[in-house]
């Protein structure tokens, strides 16, 4: 189908118009609305993937009868708090299929969106320590090779080569042995994302309501019917949970039980500073990985805290190990400053991979349990999830994320390829 | 960092501790019964509560014991602990107020 | 070296009798013990000590403290010791400081930055959102410049040589703020004996009291600064009181465990620096009560042009005055909306300093300091505010207007004197969502502390006359201890009690409200037009307090102006999330000792010793360090493994087999337990018999192997991999804990009890039969798999006669303290059988040439024991762990991923660990499906050829089948599908 969004344009032109003019022509991005009594689907959550979803669902499948439930602000739960990390580089079919897809849509999302969302392919490397790394990262260069995913390996030189801050030197705890690079992955801007996707799907009529939580969901004889929230009951028949973190809470209120728990994790930001770290790092085996924003900080994320917690707080000694575990691959960084921790609720599944799934009640669809590696996949997320909520049906793409893959034991191992061991 | 009641040691810090998750999930005495829906249930289907979650903790670098829990995940404060194998405390006004709140968070 | 012409004559907690000389920008300086960088470069009439972020317009001192936005530099040129983004408002200046400028070209003086502020009006908030966004001006070309032009200072690029260090502490009252009213309340905590820590940040206790004259105000009949000495002296004696300065309470996190980072050495010249000592501590304590004595913050006023060098907060400019000896000016105007900032406007006048006027947006400010200002013929300006600072670079003068917008004058001054009233600081307690509410009356937000962990005392209490402040401590320090206030100090001061209107608000022109980042009113008004109207996102559009600094001279006025905006008071609008920490900390001081050498353990056996000299290359597996081969003089690695690995099969050969992990399972249920926790059979294994089992886990995967020797009838060895042993300890227990209490089982881990040299060969008997004192070494005597017990000249042994080469082999525990002996001992005497060590890399691909697996490397989590081809090791007579998911649907499917042998066309050709496996030969020009992969691959020196095993779907079914395994570059390798063992028929059969 594919509709086209009607938006008062954002260009070098409209600037220089609007900065002559004293910026008085500009528009809100987006439409606060208040919720109507019904809509032909809600969507729960207004992050990157609920948004995406309702802006594909409208794109796509000309469903513009939609609304976005968020609890808070807008993007303020984990689209706010993750490091932005993009690629594609896992290692199952399954996993190269949505990811490799998102990374595609990422790709000229600045341009659909009209909204720049400062995707900066700037190279992720993952980070082989020892034998067994090795072997592993090699499979997974290879597997993603021939599934057409930009992937390449390289020697401990050329990583040097590649990011001149890393240290190479063998007399390490964990030396660096090589690494797999893809070049077309990188990081962006998390605020543009949400706010492009919202400024799109509002132009296309999506409704995005802020500040309403849903309180539950009324079914009958196993069909929805509709949401409670904190703003009045809306009349729908399908409601589709993004809501990272929440999820289980979310599927609570039709009585679901998803494999999935919620725990906290954690990153941080160092003082800003001039252009040292040219790409991504990731490393399994000491845990961190990090970046550089294009307002100079040094992002970096850390491992999930075991314990599960809604409470979007973690343990300093996290924080601690983290930085430790920087500083092992970056011993010249020990005098910079952190500067602000921060953390966020992730949904984890024991196969490290998604659920894009429908469930037993019917109209009540569920995409969660990302894990710590959601953000990369957020346009792909939300493609194939409107397509299921538009549809009834997964695609090819979604369809081996459905719930059923835990009764049947067709999991989608992706522990080594999700950075960070659950 | 958390501090976790050990029934046996008393309240040390979270890093001294194994986390267990969901309590009470009884492995199936018969599992060849159960269709792959039951069995998946068990394995992999978890209760994760926001709220009040019975849990298991092991204080692994202090008596080496797993014991339960009733911790508010909402705030992260414990309400009770109590040994494998026993039922949770029912939580009255008082078990509350005895637990150690976590004030300065709540 | 210039003089220090804005130096006052006397005064100052300074040492004039130190005189110190220092470096900025390439200029050196005189400047006193005891300043900071920023009083000393104010003495010396330096103003202009930065470039802003985005327009590089010249920023100066805004503050005397850790909340100083602007005063940023870079300290040292060393590229291993340089610290960027310092605020030199803290810098304790040493002989021979050397700093730097941030973020100007080619000098701060004429920096081409400045080019963005002619085009501020191209480059609102948010501009960079709304192009760059396709070709020709995409993205990627931009960035390069927007982030070099981004930053502040600059990354050291060496490796730091200091040294941090972690404390950790237990206390019952942690007062955070060394002020006055941090030292009452800790004073009154530590009557009880409580143990106490006192946290100041400076490098001197007293806050806003050396903020004063020495004798401004009277406490207890004492001058303050004589009073502050007695009750520092008093504190010091107490042996239960920790007074800590230089200490930032930097994080506030779950049930009062704080953190507090210490500057150990960052005050003192290189030279004086105790290389005994840590550059920084981090304290980690654990409190039972929490006592905030954090002070205040003064807020800015906006107007014009109001980020010019030479705006300053009254609190700093009375901090310059009395702590620092310093006039920051010769002529100056004073504006504000309260009372306190009048007090500097007292001392600056007695300081010499001219004052041009008073501007106080209040129309009717207090009486008695009306006539005060009438008595020191100090000019007042009522009911009006300055609304525009004027000078090209420095402030040279304020326009000041009434609140009508009429009576509009130009004033000339160089110090231009602000305050907008004064905010509790409450950044650490709201970090961790401590609740606090809006007082209409302080035009601040003050603490709602919503239980007994959080007390406030002083100023942070919202209690901003002294008597009061030092009131609030006594209760917050005794009721922190648990006790009544018994000395609450009695205060006399100028009677004057704080009082304030809301700050004036802005009347146009280029206002900033966030000085680092460089936001305006203009920005947080079109973030609002443009629907960003949470302060969140107001926030994250425009970068509002989003700096080193976090806001926190920025904040409130951000939210002012917000709410301003959109016709909402500041409570409406709300306050953004505050984060850790407080202010930045080095990730040196975060990650403490757990650096380096001490980042992770490494782990070395018994033998290691023998391992170094015999010029073993190592391997880390786990946290142990293991020989992986031993190259002889001259050989090369891949030499060395053929070797070794010949020797294995023809001779003698050795490894050292201490990693393994060793569990000593005991108690009357061992033999049931086992029998649930593997795969296979365990209730008719007899006294002396080993046997090899499988560990899954619930989902059906298997995770680890190892062989299990029966004991006795209720005790077993079992052994584990290397790598697991600490893993599959706490599955058990935790089985046997929560799943199986009934059972009496008893686990203990013995992997450092016992050393472990595994000799194997041809030749292995008659070594074997020439070691054992008491143990008939003959392989029918002591056939494969059985153990035994005996001597090695008396020294008692365990011995196994398993294998995971195929060979013939012994593998012989000694108490570990005798492993070197051992070691050496079959060295010595195998010299003859031409014993050769061999390290991991042998044992991996011997126990390939066998087909036997490593679990994680053959196995990754989703290969059942069926998929390995080893129905033989699952049981049907009983459950265990995981054999429920053996039967659904995709795990029984027949086509799953099998483990098979590859042996390659070409025997040459040795695959690569990991390449993938494909059904065609050729690849596809897209996606080339995958049928498996290689999971391990050698040269096989006793076949002659390589060998390899796969993971392949379906691959049970087709052996003698051609795959093809792909390769990046290359065409595919043809390899034919065999059976795992590629030595089949020989070796040892149980």
């Amino acid at each position: 189908m594919g509709r086209t969004a009607r938006m008062r344009g954002y260009s070098v032109w409209s600037l220089l118009r609007e900065g002559v003019g004293g910026h008085r022509g500009w528009r809100p991005a987006w439409r606060d609305a208040a919720p109507k009594a019904a809509y032909d689907a809600v969507i729960i959550g207004g992050g990157g993937h609920g948004l995406a979803t309702a802006y594909y669902l409208a794109k796509e499948h000309g469903m513009t009868n939609v609304a976005v439930l968020e609890k808070g602000w807008l993007g303020g739960g984990n689209a706010a708090r993750n490091t932005t990390i993009v690629r594609s580089n896992y290692l199952n079919d399954e996993s190269a299929a949505i990811y490799d897809h998102a990374m595609r849509l990422w790709r000229g999302l600045g341009r659909e969106l009209n909204f720049n969302i400062m995707m900066s392919h700037r190279g992720v490397l993952n980070l082989a320590h020892d034998d067994g790394e090795m072997r592993q990262l090699k499979r997974r260069v290879e597997a993603n090779r021939l599934n057409g995913v930009d992937a390449e390996w390289l020697d401990a030189h050329e990583v040097k080569e590649f990011c001149p801050p890393i240290h190479i030197g063998r007399d390490v705890r964990y030396p660096v042995l090589g690494a797999t690079l893809q070049r077309s992955g990188g990081v962006n801007r998390h605020d543009a994302v949400v706010w492009g996707y919202a400024r799109a799907a509002c132009a296309l009529g999506v409704d995005i309501v802020q500040h309403c939580e849903v309180t539950g969901i009324d079914v009958r004889g196993g069909v929805v019917q509709g949401v409670r929230t904190t703003r009045g009951d809306i009349k729908t028949s399908k409601v589709a949970s993004v809501v990272a973190g929440h999820t289980s809470v979310i599927a609570d209120m039709v009585g679901l039980r998803l494999p999935i728990e919620s725990h906290p994790l954690q990153a941080l930001v160092s003082e800003p500073v001039k252009p040292i770290m040219p790409c991504v790092v990731m490393s399994n085996a000491v845990h961190a990985y990090c970046s550089q924003s294009d307002k100079g900080e040094l992002v970096i994320g850390a491992g999930i805290d075991p314990h599960i917690s809604y409470t979007q707080r973690g343990g300093f000694h996290i924080i601690e190990d983290e930085i430790a575990a920087l500083l092992e691959l970056f011993p010249i960084f020990s005098r910079m400053k952190l500067m602000r921790h921060w953390a966020g609720t992730v949904d984890v599944c024991p196969d490290a991979s998604p659920i894009i799934s429908k469930t037993p009640v019917k109209g009540f669809y569920v995409n969660g349990g990302w894990g710590t590696g959601g953000w990369k996949a957020t346009p792909g997320s939300g493609h194939v999830f409107a397509d299921l909520v538009a549809n009834d049906e997964p695609n090819a793409i979604a369809e081996p994320y459905a719930l059923t893959r835990f009764a049947t034991g067709k999991l989608v191992a992706e522990h080594g390829a999700a950075a960070v061991a659950h | 960092m958390l501090l976790v009641p050990c029934p046996n040691c008393g309240e040390r810090d979270q890093s001294e501790f194994h986390y267990g998750g969901e309590a009470h999930r009884t492995r199936p005495t018969a599992p060849e019964t159960l269709s792959d829906d039951e069995w998946a249930d068990y394995v992999f289907m978890r209760t994760n509560t926001k709220g009040v979650f019975a849990e298991r903790w092991c204080h692994t670098a202090g008596c080496r014991k797993w014991f339960n829990a009733l911790r508010d995940t909402g705030s992260d404060a414990f309400l009770a602990v109590y040994r494998m194998g026993e039922e949770p405390p029912r939580l009255g006004g008082e078990e509350k107020e005895e637990a150690p709140a976590d004030e300065a968070f709540a | 070296m210039s003089v220090q012409a804005y130096r006052l004559e006397d005064g100052g907690r300074i040492d004039r009798t130190a005189p110190l000389t220092f470096r900025f920008d390439g200029r050196a300086y005189a400047g006193y013990r005891g300043d900071t960088l920023a009083s000393a470069l104010l003495a010396n009439g330096v103003r202009t000590l930065a470039r802003s972020f985005k327009y590089h317009r010249p920023r100066g001192v805004l503050t005397a403290g850790s909340e100083e936005p602007v005063a940023l530099v870079q300290v040292g040129g060393d590229p291993a010791t340089t610290v960027p983004n310092v605020r030199a408002t803290e810098l304790e200046l040493y002989d021979g400081l050397e700093a730097f400028p941030q973020n100007c070209w080619p000098s701060l003086g004429r920096d081409v930055g400045v080019v963005n502020d002619a085009l501020a009006r191209f480059l609102p908030a948010g501009f960079y959102y709304k192009t760059f966004m396709g070709p020709p001006l995409n993205w990627m070309r931009f960035e390069g410049a927007i982030r070099a032009a981004a930053g502040m200072g600059r990354s050291p690029t060496a490796p730091d040589p200091d040294r941090y260090e972690h404390v950790n502490r237990h206390c019952e009252v942690l007062v955070i703020g060394g002020g006055a009213a941090g030292l009452v309340a800790a004073r009154e905590a530590a009557r009880t004996g409580a143990r106490v820590i006192l946290a100041e940040e400076t490098g001197a206790l007293g806050g806003g009291l050396l903020a004063g004259a020495p004798d401004a105000v009277t406490i207890d009949g004492r001058p303050a600064w004589a009073w502050l000495a007695e009750i520092e002296a008093e504190l010091r004696a107490m042996p239960e009181v920790t007074l800590l300065t230089r200490t930032t309470g930097t994080g506030w996190y779950d049930r009062n465990w704080v953190t507090l980072a210490e500057a150990v050495l960052d005050h003192l010249p290189p030279a004086a620096r105790d290389p005994r000592l840590p550059r920084q501590r981090l304290w980690r304590v654990r409190a039972k009560a929490v006592v905030l004595a954090t002070g205040a913050i003064e807020r800015p006023l906006l107007f014009h042009a109001n980020d010019r060098p030479g705006v300053m907060l009254a609190g700093a400019v009375r901090a310059y005055l009395h702590r620092w000896g310093v006039a920051p000016g010769r002529r100056a105007v004073v504006a504000t909306n309260n009372t306190d900032a009048w007090r500097t406007a007292f001392d600056l006048a007695a300081a010499g300093v001219e004052i041009a006027a008073i501007v106080d947006s209040r129309a009717r400010p207090d009486e008695r300091l009306l006539a005060r200002a009438q008595a020191l013929g100090l000019p007042v300006r009522a009911g009006s505010a300055v609304v525009a600072a004027k000078g090209r670079s420095e402030v040279r003068g304020a326009v000041i207007a009434r609140a009508d917008g009429g009576g509009r004058e130009d004033v000339a001054c160089d110090l231009l004197v602000v305050s907008g009233g004064w905010a509790p600081n409450l950044a650490l307690y709201a970090q961790s969502k401590g609740a606090i509410a809006w007082d209409d009356d302080l035009q601040a937000f003050r603490p709602q502390p919503n239980g007994a962990a959080a007390r406030f005392a002083g100023r942070a209490a919202g209690a901003f006359d002294l008597a009061a402040s030092l009131r609030a401590a006594a209760v917050a320090g005794a009721e922190a201890a648990g006790i009544a206030p018994e000395h609450v100090p009695e205060v006399a001061d100028d009677g004057v009690a704080y009082a304030l209107a809301p700050a004036p608000k802005p009347q146009g022109g280029r206002v900033f409200v966030d000085l680092q980042n460089d936001v305006t009113t203009k920005d947080i008004r079109l973030a609002a037009a443009e629907g960003y109207r949470s302060i969140e996102h107001a926030k994250r559009y425009t970068t509002l307090g989003m700096g080193t600094d976090q806001g926190k001279t920025s904040g409130l006025n951000g939210v002012a102006t917000l709410a301003d905006t959109l016709d909402k008071t500041i409570p409406e609008v709300g306050v953004t999330t505050f984060r850790p920490p407080y202010k930045p900390v080095s990730f040196g001081a975060v990650a403490g000792r757990q650096v380096g050498e001490l980042f992770h353990p490494r782990r070395t056996t018994a033998m290691h010793e023998a391992h170094v000299e015999a010029g073993a290359v190592f391997e880390l597996v786990g946290d142990w360090l293991r020989p992986r081969v031993y190259p002889q003089a001259g050989e090369s690695f891949d030499d060395a493994l053929q070797r070794e690995c010949r020797a294995a099969r023809s001779s003698c050969a050795v490894l050292d087999a201490s990693t393994l992990g060793k569990i000593d399972v005991k108690g009357p249920d061992a033999r049931e337990f086992l029998n649930r926790v593997y795969t296979n059979a365990w209730m008719k294994l007899a006294p002396g018999r080993c046997r090899y089992g499988l560990m899954c886990n619930e989902d059906g995967m298997v995770f680890d192997d190892g062989v299990t020797a029966c004991l006795a009838d209720d005790h077993f060895h079992m052994t584990t991999t290397t790598g697991g042993a600490a893993g599959v300890l706490a599955w058990l227990e935790e089985y046997l804990q929560t799943e199986w209490p009934e059972l009496k089982v008893y686990l203990t881990s013995v992997t450092e009890q016992w050393a472990v040299a595994s000799i194997c060969g041809p030749e292995s008997p008659k070594l074997a039969a020439e070691l054992f004192d008491d143990i008939d070494a003959d392989p029918q005597a002591f056939p494969f798999m059985s153990h035994t017990s005996g001597h090695i000249a008396d020294v008692p042994v365990r011995v196994f006669r398993i294998s995971f080469t195929g060979e013939v082999s012994y593998e012989i525990n000694v108490p570990a303290r005798y492993g070197l002996w051992l070691w050496r001992l079959i060295e010595a005497r195998g010299a003859k059988y031409g014993l050769t060590p061999y390290g991991t890399e042998g044992m991996h691909l011997l126990r390939a040439e066998k087909g036997f697996i490593i679990a994680g490397q053959d196995t990754d989590g989703t290969v059942t024991p069926l998929d390995l081809g080893m129905r033989w090791a699952v049981k049907n007579s009983a459950d265990f762990i995981g054999r429920r998911s053996l039967f659904r649907s995709d795990t029984a499917r027949p086509d799953r991923r099998q483990l098979v042998g590859l042996a390659t066309a070409d025997p040459a050709t040795v695959l690569t660990e990991g390449a993938q496996v494909i059904a065609e030969p050729a690849e596809r020009s897209g996606r080339t499906p995958m049928i498996g992969h290689v999971t391990s691959s050698y040269f096989s020196p006793n076949l002659g050829r390589s060998i390899a095993l796969a993971l392949i779907a379906g691959g049970h079914g087709k052996t003698g089948a051609t795959v093809h395994v792909a390769r990046r570059g290359a065409a595919p390798v043809p390899a034919e599908i065999t059976a795992t063992d590629f030595l089949a028929g020989f070796g040892e059969r149980p």
